[in-house]
Formats: C-alpha cells, structure tokens, sequence
C-alpha cells in the first residue's frame, strides 16, 4: 500500500521535473531574456552584467536546478510584459480557473455518473437512449463550439445569462470568488456547463459500459441468487465495482479539466489562468507560460495521487 | 412417497433469436424429494444450466421458459412476479455456481456478504447476523472463523472460498440448494473435500441438492438419484446405482461404457460416434437416433416417453411396452 503511493508520489515528480525541463528550456531557445528584460537602450556592458547577474552563464544543469528550486518556493521570475511577479499574477488569475475547474468537474462527475448509471439500469429505455445519442455529440463537438452555441441560446437569444466576464466578486483575504453574488453566479453557469460537457459525457459513457459489464459478472448473479433485491445490487454491488475502472479514468480526466480551461476561459473571457496563458503565448512572455505549464503540471500530478488514494480506498486488493 | 420438495413439469426454455426459437430445455420432468441429493449430467450444451437457472428464475433474456411448471412443495413458483421469486432465491432455495473465484464481491468483506443474506431473510439484528456468520463458517470448516469473517475474498484460496459460496448458500436455512458444478473448477484434491462437505451438510441441515455435474465420480459419490440429459431433454432418471451400473438407454450405456474409472468426465464422451445435435438441428423423434445402435422406424418419427425399465425410467421405444412383450 504505501509502496503504491510512493510508486504515484514519484511518477507525478518525475512529470513535474519533465515538464520543468520543457518550462525552462523555452527560457534559452524561444526568445532572448535579455533583450526582452534590458531593453533598447542597453549597452553591451550592461547586458553582460545582466547576463552574469541572472547566472545564464552558469552550466545547464546549475541552471535547471535553481530554476526548480525557485519554482519549488513559488518564484517564477519577472513577466517580461507585465513586469510584476509572475507568482502575482497567478495568485490573481486561480481562483477564477479553480472556481471554474473544480464546478465543472463536479458536474460532469455527479452527473455524468448518475446519467451513466440510469443508462445502465435502463439500458432498453427511450429516455436512456436518447441519452447516449446526445453524449455522442458531447464526445464529437469541439468545446469551443459548444460554448458559442450555449452563448448564443442563452445569452444572445434567451438574455438569461451573461456571455463574458466573472461578473461581481467578493474578496475572502486574496482569494475572489463569483459564487457569492447574484451576477458571479450566474456567469458561471454556461463555462461550466462549456468546460463540464465533454467530461460529463465520456463518464456516462464509460460509467455505462462497466456499469453493464458488471451487472453480467458472476457475483452479481450469485448475489441475485441469493436473493439480494436488484436495486441493492445496481447500487452496492455492482456501483462499487463500476467505480474501480472509472476512478482511474476520471482522475485522468479531471486533470485535464484545467487543460481544457484554456479554450473556455477564451471564448467566455474569462479571467482565468487559461487566458492569462494565451495572453502571455501571444507576447512570448516565457515566465508566465513557463509558470502556467508547471503549474498544470503540479495539478496533474496531484489529482492523479488523490486518484490513486482512492483507488485503494474502494478496492481492498490494492491496500494490503 | 412423501410429497417431493420440488417437481418439474415438462419445463421448457426457449431462446427467440434471428434464425427463429431456439428449444434449449424441452419437456423436463422430474422430482427431488425433501433431503435428497438428485445428480444431473450430460455433457456441455445438454440443458442442465438452463434447467437450474430456470427453476429460480434466473434465466438470463432472451431466455425465457416457455412451458411447464415448477412446484415447490406443491406450489407453483415459476409464474410469480419477480419479487416474489426473489424472495424464495436465498431463502428458500440456495444455488451455488461453478466458480467460486468469482462468485464472490472482490470489493466487499464475506462477512458482510454473509451478514447483508443473513439479514435479508431472517430479519435478525446485525449482532445476531454476525453470530450466524461465523456459526455458518465454522460449518463449512473455515478455520479461525471468527477472524477470518473480516477477511477479503481475495485472502481465501478457491476451494476456501467454495466454503465461503456454500455458507452464503445455506445463510438462510434453504430447503433446496442448485448446485451447477460445484467442483468443476477446483483442484482434484479439494474436489473431494467440497463434495464430503455438500454431504455433511445435506445431512445435516437436511436440505436436498440438485447437483449438475458432468463429472460421473462426483455423481457416484454423492447422489441418491440421476437423470442424464441429452439434448435438452432428460434420456434417463433412476436411482444412482441403476443408472451407473445397468442402465438402460443406450445414450446412458454409451456414457457409462466410456468411464472406465469414476474420476473420467461425460464431457469426453468417445464410445458413441458422433456428437450431440446442435439446437438448431435437433432430429425428430428420438434426439439420439442419429447416434443410437438400436435405432429403428419409430425411433426417427415419434418422440419417445419415459417409460420404466427396471428400476429406471428411459425415454427410449426399446421399453415401449408392446416392444417389451415381443423382446
Ligand atoms: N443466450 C443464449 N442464446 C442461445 N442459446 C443459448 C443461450 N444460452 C445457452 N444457450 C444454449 O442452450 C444450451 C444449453 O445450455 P446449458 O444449460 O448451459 O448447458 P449445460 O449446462 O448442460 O452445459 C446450449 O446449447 C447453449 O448453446
Ligand atoms: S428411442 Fe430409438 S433412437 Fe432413441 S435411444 Fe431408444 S432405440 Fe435409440
Ligand atoms: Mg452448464
């Protein structure tokens, strides 16, 4: 058990030392740091001074390592075009991209798997069918398509909801969040349904093919043999089982939630890390990308520990 | 005789598909009395699942029975509503499957799999459940019971879990267990631990057991009565000594001539050329006739009866009593 947790403790190390080696290897080969931090006036002196003072005469290893140990202590440098702290920035831009993140996991998980379970239970049901054909189309269409098709029923046609923006926020110490005003609120609703879709749909499905795998294994026929009442078998014996494979798959999946905010947060303008990250793509501002990427990465790598924590939470074959 | 516990009557099951109904279980009649150990053989695609999951209802659709009736003590079980079928699986007629690595919930304790039957069907409290629990492992020699009642099935070797499967089986004092090759998957060692087990508790709790099995040792070792199936129909049903030692139809006699020790099974079946007819072609009349020694004219037209012969009863026209007379 513990060896399994530390064989997932390492696998995310060793993805965020990957990743960091691609964050910082943009520092030397995309860009020049020092034309982009000493200006156009700046003499040769200065920028051999500059040069020495940032150790990018240091070797490549000596280099990487105080990059990472910075990282580690939440410092990511300057932005080139912002000029602030990089960690400011992002302190300023989470909490709307985790707000977003962690609703719209939420939602396709809660909803993805009672859809997918309904769909199992039901599997000859019109309504239950009528649900799998729509999943399709959730697995089929691009986010960003979804988005402007939900901007244009309900912000466009409809005028219930806001098409752009967090809408008011309340700040808790450095923290903000849209959930505790009427406006804040209502702008979360269509990026989250946006960025929860195509989870929700691909945890129905997947939801449903273990759910129906299970339901045809020999324990759930003894255990109807012995005359457990059906419903009792759907949601203790077979559940329980369905959420083995699923767990994984999720966990993967919830990851990438924060992934995929990119694309939301830009057709919504959201004032999230994603945009933040775009903004920074289009001005070659490598501290913020950089950041953003190990950033991502870190998430990665945690949501995959918790989910393997939970996988030995359900399954008693793992914890020994 | 005393009233049988269960009675058969021209069960029949029957599978819809593309290339029309497919008779899998056709005309099965026969009585297992209380307490008494009935075997069922016949090689593999005989019938002898189909039959045991159709008297709990337990057929998986497109299956269906199409025809018949089965009583328990006299009453009719095979057209109650699901619910009330439900209530007698567990309770009132246990069954045990082939494999008992995967019989049981990986993900769930076996005392809680003991516990949540026990509970179901006896209306005890969760203390008193448990008490039960162990008193069933203990039963089913499951050492160290009290301990072991918090373990996983994936702690318990297989012939340890079959233990498991019977005490799930018996959790609610059944008056009949289904049990469709108990020991097939198991180690020849603990085969025969299994079935002394299924024995000792036969006797001991007084259930009766229909025992499917192709294997004739297990049969020889165990049942009281047997009835061979052939085809989805039952060739011939007696008592245990007769049908080994003098049986009468000749599907039956070719069984027995190929087991020239107890251990070798009915899935090799090599005294009788040919193999059985697949549900989409079986003949008429006699299923066996294209196979049989001592087929003749009425054999390939007319279905045969069971009709008795000694101490058995074969569905065979040699023991049609007009023919009887002249033989
Ligand atoms: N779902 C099904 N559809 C069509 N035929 C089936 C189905 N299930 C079982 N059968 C057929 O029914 C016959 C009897 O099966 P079964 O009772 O399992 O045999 P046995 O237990 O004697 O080996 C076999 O020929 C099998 O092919
Ligand atoms: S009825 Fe005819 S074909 Fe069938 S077993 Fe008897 S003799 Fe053979
Ligand atoms: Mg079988």
């Amino acid at each position: 058990m513990i060896a399994h947790l530390l064989r997932s403790l390492l696998q995310g190390i060793l993805v965020i030392l990957a990743v960091g080696l691609i964050a910082f290897s943009m520092f030397r080969f995309v860009g020049d740091p020092i034309a982009s931090l000493a200006g156009q006036e700046s003499t040769d002196a200065d920028r051999a001074e500059l040069t020495e003072r940032l150790g990018l005469n240091d070797p490549f290893p000596v280099q990487f390592g105080r990059f990472l140990a910075h990282a580690a202590s939440g410092d990511f440098g300057i932005s080139y075009r912002q000029a602030r702290p990089v960690a400011d920035l992002l302190a300023e831009r989470l909490p709307a991209t985790l707000e977003l993140a962690v609703l719209s996991a939420l939602f396709a998980f809660v909803v993805g798997i009672a859809l997918g379970v309904y769909a199992a239970i039901n599997r000859r049901g019109v309504i239950a069918n009528g649900v799998m054909v729509l999943s399709l189309i959730g697995v089929s269409l691009p986010t960003f398509l979804i988005g402007i098709g939900l901007i244009y029923l309900f912000a466009v046609e409809l005028r219930w909801l806001p098409s752009f923006g967090r809408g008011d926020v309340v700040h808790i110490g450095w923290w903000t969040t849209g959930l505790l005003t009427d406006t804040g609120r209502k702008s979360l609703v269509l990026p989250v349904l946006t960025l929860g879709f195509f989870q929700l749909t691909l945890i129905m499905r997947l939801v449903r093919a273990e759910m129906l795998e299970t339901m045809r294994t020999d324990y759930v026929r003894f255990a109807r043999a012995r005359g457990i009442p059906e419903r009792r078998i759907q949601f203790r014996h077979a559940l329980r089982n369905t959420m083995v494979p699923v767990v994984t798959i999720v966990g993967l999946q919830l990851g990438s939630v924060i992934a995929f905010a990119i694309v939301t947060e830009t057709v919504f303008q959201w004032p999230g890390l994603g945009a933040l990250f775009v903004n920074a793509v289009q001005f070659v501002d490598i501290p913020v990308m950089a950041a953003y990427l190990m950033f991502v990465a870190f998430v990665f790598a945690a949501v995959n520990f918790l989910t393997d924590f939970v996988y030995l939470l359900i399954d008693p074959r793992l914890r020994h | 005789m005393t009233e049988p516990l269960l009675s058969i009557r021209e069960l029949r099951v029957e599978f819809p598909t593309r290339r029309g109904i497919l008779t899998a279980v056709d005309g099965v009649s026969f009585d297992i009395a209380p307490g008494e150990v009935l075997g069922v053989v016949g090689e593999s695609g005989a019938g002898k699942s189909l039959t045991g999951a159709a008297i709990i209802g337990l057929l998986d659709p497109p299956g269906r029975i199409a025809g018949g009736e089965v009583l328990l003590k006299g009453q009719r079980i095979d057209n109650l509503p699901p619910e009330g079928l439900r209530r007698i699986r567990g309770k009132r007629i246990g069954m045990v499957f082939q494999d008992p690595l995967t019989s049981l919930n990986p993900l769930f304790r076996i005392g809680e799999q003991l516990i949540e039957t026990i509970q179901l069907h006896t209306g005890m409290n969760a203390a008193q459940a448990r008490d039960r629990a162990i008193a069933l492992l203990v039963d089913v020699g499951i050492p160290a019971a009290e301990r072991r009642i918090d373990a996983y099935p994936y702690q318990f070797s297989g012939g340890m879990r079959q233990r498991v499967v019977l005490a799930l089986a018996l959790a609610a004092d059944p008056e009949l267990i289904i049990a469709d090759e108990p020991t097939t998957a198991l180690d020849v060692s603990v085969q025969a631990q299994i079935i002394a087990l299924m024995k000792r508790l036969c006797r001991e709790h007084n259930v009766a057991i229909m025992l499917i099995t192709h294997d004739m040792g297990v049969i020889a070792e165990t049942a009281d009565r047997v009835a061979v199936m052939y085809a989805g129909r039952i060739a011939e049903i007696g008592p245990v000594r007769d049908v080994i030692g003098r049986a009468h139809h000749p599907y039956t006699q070719g069984l027995m001539g190929s087991i020239p020790t107890l251990t070798a099974t009915a899935e090799r079946l090599t005294q009788i050329p040919g193999s059985m007819p697949r549900l989409t072609d079986i003949p008429t009349g006699c299923a066996f006739n294209p196979r049989c020694p001592h087929v003749f004219d009425r054999c390939r037209v007319e279905r045969p009866e069971l009709l008795p012969a000694e101490r058995t009863l074969a569905a065979c026209w040699l023991y049609a009593a007009d023919r009887r007379a002249t033989a």
